[in-house]
Order: structure tokens, then sequence, then C-alpha cells
């Protein structure tokens, strides 16, 4: 008998992520960004590469890449400068795009991810930022479907994006499956809108994701032969193309096959990977220094004026939720998803209401309300202290979580006090035994015939009763004090 | 020194289509400019700290705020072939 060997394999993948940062200009001349312009309306002989021209560097460029650096635990370098990258393609005016080589502005860098594993228990992992640069980036080329139909010979190009900035992040070969990678991608995008350098938009290319995976049999220190993956337009995409393409190369080996170093693109159609051209050595590109851009200097007091001002981010949320106000990892996460969300939870709390209720109404109720009327929690009326004072009544028994839930929509809707609305409403929850009992004496005198089959051992018609006071007092009897007092009077 | 090859890849990176004796041509005068900046190679450079630009001038910004783009039609009409609002530009076949 022979005992069978299979090889386990791991999966080595590291991402290139780029960031459109939200500026109003162009990184090298005062032509707007604003995206969906008609074509060719925001160019101008710099961004359009005609000779003589001079570039000049937008301080606001420079001050995002210096928090996302920061934001990203990167040493900032003191001295920086841009280079030229050469290369042909139609949608690059100059031949050259301006990007940084060997001084990048931020290098040596991580971020922490959150993830569940496959049993869904969450674990922290850092994965290394190797560096941070800025560029611009390239035009657009428009195919029109009629002239490939007709074979002809050209494209058109809209050179609005042509200039527009660009932050790249590259990871270290830290990541390991589709999952990590989705995860780490979405890290970032959550602290590049928390610091509002890039909204992150995915599907109009504000956020573009690359990745580089090998793989290799557990055990090997050698990386294996690397694949660049483009065209994922959308965190699941990240992980179901990663996750494709680790199968593919692992079948590849299996098979005695010999991979090539390659760029494929993901297909979302047939969901695969599909290989689009071999990989020039890097050499290729002739870098040199751009010397129409002076290098930049950073001062220590520059850089820590800059990290003075760098808002609390998401990981940072996540542990104080945790270690601090006792919520699970699932509920830190979903509040810390977005600023505006975690930033009303804490102001909710710090009016004093309980962090695990005050989750629960913001994650659950809240958003619900949100996503169907499609409203943006920065513009809601009812404000933290609202909420909190809405907890607050809940809490202290004054009315049920029932008519709570019954209020809200009038409260966000309208904002003011929940307190006064109980009161107008006269909604308030009532526990006076005597009172309650009288409602249970009201409603058994109303249904002897209920009564008497409850008596005779149907028993279950308890919550018969129990729906009754209820109905009779629109809701504001308090519902232990209820049952307890309908056990007793139903007691043999 | 130059060799062949060289000036040949140089030459397809730059998307130059030259002859062989263009290349051979080439390659000679390439050759000289390098070895004339080597002679920089013979100067004690060991106080000098390095730099990555000829000018000694640092930070040069501009404020982020939009210029309006007035010359558009002007750059579309002095393009080679330009088509509606769009520049014509030769068709990329993908490959593989």
């Amino acid at each position: 008998m022979t005992a069978s060997i299979t090889t386990r394999y791991e999966t080595i993948i590291g991402l290139e992520i780029h960031c459109q940062l939200g500026t109003a200009t162009k990184i090298f001349c005062g032509c707007s960004t604003a995206f969906g312009a008609p074509p060719n309306t925001q160019v101008c002989p710099i961004c359009l590469g005609h000779p003589g021209v001079l570039p000049v560097l937008n301080e606001q460029v420079l001050a995002f890449a210096v928090q996302t650096g920061l934001a990203l635990n990167c040493t900032i370098a003191p001295y920086s400068k841009f280079d030229r990258k050469q290369y042909f393609y139609p949608d690059l005016p100059k031949n050259y795009q301006i990007s940084q080589y060997d001084l990048p502005i931020a290098a040596n860098g991580w971020l922490e991810i959150e993830s569940p594993d496959e049993q869904g228990k969450f674990y922290r992992k850092r994965v290394t930022i190797q560096r941070l640069h800025m560029e611009e980036d390239a035009g657009k080329l428009v195919h029109a479907g009629a002239e490939r139909l007709s074979g002809s010979d050209y494209s058109l190009v809209d050179f609005n994006r042509a200039g527009v900035p660009l932050c790249e992040i590259v990871s270290g070969p830290d990541l390991r499956s589709g999952a990590e990678a989705a995860e780490y991608a979405q890290e970032l995008r959550r602290i590049v809108r928390y610091l509002g350098v890039c909204d992150g938009n995915m599907q109009e290319g504000s956020l573009r994701c690359d990745v580089n995976i090998s793989v290799r049999p557990v055990g090997e220190t050698r990386f294996g032969t690397k694949v660049e993956i483009k065209n994922m337009n959308s965190f699941n995409a990240i992980q179901r193309a990663i996750d494709y393409e680790a199968k593919r190369q692992i079948t590849a080996l299996e098979n005695g096959e010999r991979l090539v170093q390659e760029t494929r693109l993901w297909d979302e159609a047939s969901q695969r990977t599909v290989s689009m051209r071999t990989k020039e050595g890097a050499s290729d590109y002739r870098y040199f220094p751009e010397p129409d851009l002076p290098p930049i200097q950073l001062t220590p007091d520059q850089i820590e004026h800059w990290r003075s001002h760098l808002p609390e981010l998401p990981a940072t949320k996540r542990h104080r939720y945790q270690e601090e106000l006792g919520l699970s990892p699932y509920d830190s996460r979903v509040l810390t998803d977005e600023r505006a969300m975690a930033e009303y939870f804490e102001g909710t709390v710090a009016c004093g209401a309980d962090p695990k209720l005050a989750s629960n109404w913001i994650t659950g109720d809240i958003t619900a309300w949100l996503k169907t009327q499609k409203q943006d929690i920065r513009s809601l009326a009812c404000r933290p202290s609202d909420l909190a004072e809405l907890i607050g009544l809940i809490q202290a028994g004054t009315i049920s979580g029932k008519i709570a839930k019954e209020l809200l929509p009038e409260l966000l809707a309208n904002g003011g006090s929940p307190r006064a609305l109980v009161e107008a409403r006269g909604l308030t929850q009532v526990s006076d035994p005597e009172l309650i009992g009288q409602w249970i004496d009201e409603v058994f005198a109303a249904h002897p015939q209920e009564l008497s089959q409850y008596r005779s051992g149907k028993t279950k018609l308890f919550g018969f009763f129990v729906g009754k006071v209820m109905q009779k007092t629109g809701g504001r009897a308090d519902p232990q004090r209820t049952n307890e007092l309908l056990k007793q009077k139903l007691a043999p | 020194m130059i060799t062949l090859e060289q000036t040949a890849h140089l030459a397809h990176l730059a998307r130059l289509e030259l002859t062989p004796a263009e290349i051979a041509e080439l390659s000679g005068q390439l050759g000289a400019i390098l070895d004339y900046m080597a002679q920089l190679q013979n100067l004690d450079l060991a106080d000098v700290p390095p730099t990555a630009h000829a000018v000694n001038t640092a930070n040069v910004l501009r404020p982020d705020q939009p210029v309006p783009s007035t010359l558009t039609e002007k750059l579309l009409e002095i393009a080679p072939a330009p088509e509606d609002h769009f520049f014509q530009v030769p068709q990329i076949l993908r490959e593989g």
C-alpha cells in the first residue's frame, strides 16, 4: 500500500492600490478633477504634455499623501523626488508618467486588519506597507463598439483624467487568501475615507486594486512565479479573482506545467482570469529624475503638524470599542466602517447611553431606516443626544422597547426630544400594579369563555390575555409586570 | 562602450526604427558621450552629498485652486487627428 502524498500549497498575495486623491485640481496643473465632465474639457497644455510647459506640484496632493503615509504608520521621507517612468501607451500624452521611483514620500508602514476566519472567529493581523508614492493618472481610452465592428484602426482618448493625482500604496507579500486580501483592501478604503483624502469609489475607479499572487508548497521559503491580476472593480471580485487564480496556479504546478510571469485580467462575465501580456522587466521603464520638479524636503515639525491632525482611525476605534466599551468584534467592525456612523455612536455614548444598546439601535433600526429612506447619518434630524434620551427612557422603564421602535421613524425624520414626544402622545409605560390589575380584570370580563377554557387547562391562552391587555393599552402596560400579575390572577 | 545590441534595445524602447548602419553610427556616438561623462568618476566627491536635482531648491508648490481650461478647443484643433471632442489614437490590440 502506498500512502498518497498531497502537497499542500500556500498562496502569497501582495496588493498595489491606487487611490485617486480628492483634490479640486490635478497634480501638476490647475485643471479640474471633477468626475463625469464632457470629454477633453478639463485639459491644458501641461496635462497634455505640450513642449515647454512647467508642471508645479499641488500642495494638497503632498498633504494628502503625507497624511495617508502617517495613517499607515509609515516613515515620511525628509527628502523625496519625482521621476519619469517611460513607456508608450495612447492614454499617456507625454510618453512618460511622472511618478516616484527610489525616493517615495512614505515607506515601511503597516495597517492592521481584523476579520473572521473560516470558523467565524475574528483575528487581527498586521500587513506591512512597503511604500506609498504620488503619481499622475493617465487618460481614458474609449473604444466605441461600432468602430470595433467596422475594424477601425484607431481608438479615441479622453484626457480629462490625465494628471489626476494618485497615491499608489504597495503592501508586502503578507496576505494569504482572497478573503484576507479583500479585507486589507477594505481597511485601506476605510482609512482613506476617514482621512477624507479619497472617496474610495471602486465603480468610478477612484480606488483601483492590482493583485500580485504566487503559490508555493508549504515550507518552501522562496517565492513562486508571480502573476499580476488587474481589472477587479469590487472587493468581492478581488476575493474571487484570487481564489480562482490560486487554484489555477496550483493545478498547473500539479500537472507539471511551468508558470510564466505575466499580467492577467479578471473577467467578471466568465469568472476567471485571462492572460493579457508577458511582463516587461522593471529596468525597461528607464526611470530618471524629473528635471522640471524640484525635490520635496519636509521638516520634522511639518510632519508632526500633519500627524497631530490625524483623526482616530478605524483599527484604534475597534480596539477601544471592544476593550473599553465591551462590544463584540462584529459590532465594532460594523460601527467603525464609516467614520460618520462611528462618530454618531460615540456621540450617543458620550450623552450617557449604554454602548451595547446604542450599538444595537444604530446598526439595526437606524441603519435600516437610513437605507429605505435613502438618507445619510450625517444629515439625520435625530441627534446623538436624542437617541441617548430614547435609550434612557427604555432603561428607566418609562417606555417599552416596542413603543421606542414605533416612535423611531418620527424621531429620525423630525428630531426633537423623545421624552416630550412620549408625554405628548401619552405613551408612558404603566407599571402601576393596581392599574394593570384593573385592565386585566376588564379583559377577563370581556372574554369569559377564554377564561373558563384557560381554567380548564388550555394554558396556552396565556399569550392571548397578554395580547389583549397590550392591545387595550396601546402597548403602554409594562410587559413584565403584566405577565406577573396575569400569572397571579390566573393561578388556581 | 555601448554594444550594438544595447543600442538596438534602446531604439526599440524609444520606438525608433533604425537601420544597421544607423545603429552602428549611434553606438559610436553614444559610447563617446558615455566616455566623456565618465571623466566625472575621477573626481573626489567624498564630501559632496548626493543630489537628485541640478537646481538647489525644494518645495515649489501651488495652491489647490482650479484654473479654467480656456484652451480646450484650440488644443483639440491642433491635434493630428481630432474627432468630435476626442483625440484619435492608434488602436491597441489586446495580445494573448
